[in-house]
């Protein structure tokens, strides 16, 4: 019989080493720069495994999108039309709404407000961790993300982007337990912070005092406050508050606009480039 | 055909991955609640197999693998997969010749530990809850051992890894 532990450390040894190396990483994450870096490396070295495992997905939604009748795919498209000529009459109000904000903004002599650098980023179909709400996108640091990135998607804001592969990136959501995310009242410009529950569905309204006047349906936008988010971004819609005195502040509680369990197509915005129009180029 | 792969160091890799694949594969909500904790149960069968070959240094590689995967806080399945996997390392000897359904009681036990650990954590990072549905996967894990024990001796005796 071989010697069952004959090279190397014994295996208490082992076990000491390996004990310490993941304390001192548990301590180190999210604290340590150096640390962020390795796990930058680290995401690089596993995302064939993520590319492997979201293959059959993307298997099965190519073959459903190819093999769709002709039927379907007049009808889609008619409906199409029918939504970009309901969009390009709003669009015509808004570049006539844009240069009338431009010109009260120089009027009032505020900073003018430039549109941001975007691209779509698609989700990839993968298990994550129970503990906390994420989702794993197909744009890296090839693609210019960059962590604390703000992701919207169709609806409005979806979280921001907490660590970045070569090719893959995690997006952690406002529904996270640890997220935060400053927001004004759209209604009355009160501001407040929404934190996350860990709920896709719930988020709460943290130091909103009894007296605020917030309502069950305000509209929550993002204030831009903090550099992180852009401002002016649907987050949340309120959907409960309780004014109980004998807790400090009031208990309120919203809900996202953005759908955080159903995700396809996200945006990564770069608020701090200037835009250089995709549909230039399709034109 | 010559099916002796030298050392068979492939088919031992080759297997944690796939049981990686298998871990963040999507999957429907309810079966995603009730998925094993397979690199978990690959690592106990080959270090309850090979215990000269796989104990706690790859137990750690391969949970620090699955820590950046699921976007976990870095180190806690490294540190939990160490820790199982020194157990099964130790007392090899024994838990070998134990029956199959004994076995998985055991593999039951290890992974109540190991989701009791993942939950501290979590717990450590941000305020969650601690629920029953965190022993699904050990239920699921327990009814998956026998027939996962069966399928990696036959495919480590046609492979003939030592």
């Amino acid at each position: 019989m071989k010697p069952i532990f004959g090279r190397g450390p014994s295996l208490q040894l082992r076990l000491v080493i390996a004990v310490l190396l993941s304390l001192s990483l548990m301590a180190a994450d999210k604290s340590l720069p150096q640390v962020s870096q390795f796990k930058f490396y680290l995401s690089t070295l596993v995302s064939p495994l993520q590319y492997l495992a979201n293959a059959p997905q993307s298997a099965l939604t190519w073959a459903v999108e190819h093999l769709k009748s002709r039927q379907k795919l007049i009808e889609e498209n008619s409906k199409l039309r029918e939504q970009a000529l309901i969009d390009s009459a709003e669009l015509q109000l808004l570049a006539q709404l844009t240069q009338e904000n431009l010109r009260l903004r120089q009027l009032l002599g505020s900073s003018e407000r430039s549109s941001v650098r975007k691209m779509v980023a698609e989700v990839f179909s993968v298990n994550s961790d129970q503990y906390s709400l994420q989702v794993v996108i197909d744009k890296g640091s090839f693609d210019g993300a960059y962590v604390g990135q703000p992701v919207l998607d169709h609806n409005g804001v979806v979280g921001q982007v907490d660590e970045v592969g070569s090719t893959t990136s995690r997006v952690i959501l406002i529904g996270d337990s640890v997220h935060s995310i400053p927001v004004r009242i759209h209604r009355n410009d009160v501001r407040a912070i929404v934190t996350g529950t860990g709920e896709v569905d719930k988020l709460v309204l943290q130091y909103v005092a009894h007296s605020t006047d917030i309502r069950i349906g305000d509209l929550l936008i993002s204030s831009g406050l903090g550099g992180r988010f852009p401002e002016g971004y649907p987050v949340a819609r309120v959907t409960s508050v309780v004014r109980d005195e004998s807790f400090p502040f009031a208990q309120v509680t919203a809900r996202p606009i953005a759908e955080l369990d159903r995700l396809r197509y996200l945006l990564l915005l770069w608020p701090n480039a200037i835009d250089q129009p995709l549909s230039e180029g399709a034109n | 055909m010559n099916l002796q792969l030298p050392n068979g160091r492939i088919v031992i890799i080759g297997s944690l991955l796939l049981a990686l694949v298998l871990t963040i594969m999507p999957m429907p909500a309810i079966a995603s609640a009730w998925r094993p904790t397979w690199v978990l149960l690959v690592l106990l069968y080959w270090t309850m197999a090979l215990p000269h070959r796989v104990n706690v240094g790859n137990a750690w590689l391969f949970g620090l693998l699955q820590d950046v995967l699921l976007g976990a806080p870095l180190g806690v399945h490294a540190l939990s997969y160490s820790l199982a996997c020194y157990i099964f390392a130790l007392n090899f000897q024994r838990f070998r010749n134990f029956s199959l359904w004994q076995q998985s009681l055991l593999v039951g036990v290890t992974c109540v530990l190991h989701q009791l650990l993942r939950f501290w954590a979590a717990y450590l990072f941000d305020d969650v809850s601690l629920s029953y549905w965190i022993l699904l996967p050990v239920v699921s894990s327990m009814v998956l051992w026998p027939w996962l024990f069966l399928l990696l001796r036959k495919i480590r005796r046609r492979f003939k890894v030592r």
